[in-house]
């Protein structure tokens, strides 16, 4: 399974708030969903404005955004690379979804090589050295 | 007398619960949108503020999108 088909079964098994997600990058295109593809395009066109216009009511940079209707809830949650959005029913416990949506975007991102930590110079035994000249000196 | 005293009391307690009710379906049917910034400032516009229109336009579609 691909990381962001296995993110997001990963997210709607553990949210039962959760109706729908879409992951999209930032133009918009679609990197998984749980709905099929035309629903999961009409998402990621309204996610994508609905957080750009957001994004611009401010000097600051937007992470995370929730609006509350009358008929349920639509949450978006951005990284660097991508964005994801869900949609809930009424009422739902934000917090828990933001934390579940974080941790499918941060599941979403490659693990990185760690890179191999350089082997550390060897210093001269001074102990040795120290004690040999002692020697030669009173020698 | 016993009789005006509970009535006062049913209606005192009646009006209370009314008022509670009323209070609850009003906060619930205000649609409002949640922005979470990095520099940590949440910004909240409520539905009838000129910056909610253009937002909840959006997160209706959204909503709408995902139901079908």
């Amino acid at each position: 399974m691909p990381p962001a088909a296995d993110a997001l079964a990963h997210l709607t098994e553990i949210s039962t708030q959760i109706e729908a997600a879409v992951v999209l990058d930032r133009e918009g295109g679609v990197q998984a969903a749980t709905v099929d593809d035309e629903r999961a395009g009409r998402i990621a066109r309204a996610a994508l404005e609905l957080f750009r216009q957001a994004d611009a009511q401010r000097e600051q940079e937007l992470v995370q955004l929730d609006a509350a209707l009358a008929g349920g809830s639509v949450f978006v949650v951005r990284d660097e690379e991508r964005l994801i959005a869900a949609t809930t029913g009424p009422g739902p416990t934000a917090g828990l979804v933001f934390y579940d949506l974080k941790s499918a975007l941060r599941s979403f991102a490659e693990p990185k090589p760690k890179p191999k930590p350089k082997p550390k110079p060897r210093t001269p035994a001074k102990r040795a050295t120290t004690r040999r000249k002692k020697d030669d000196a009173s020698a | 007398m016993r009789a005006r005293r509970a009535l006062a009391v049913g209606a005192a307690i009646g009006s209370a619960a009314g008022a509670v009710l009323l209070r609850r379906r009003a906060g619930r049917s205000r649609d409002r949108v949640e922005l979470y910034f990095d520099d940590g400032s949440l910004v909240t516009f409520a539905q009838g503020s000129p910056e909610a229109v253009p937002l909840l336009l959006h997160a209706r579609e959204l909503l709408a999108a995902a139901r079908g």
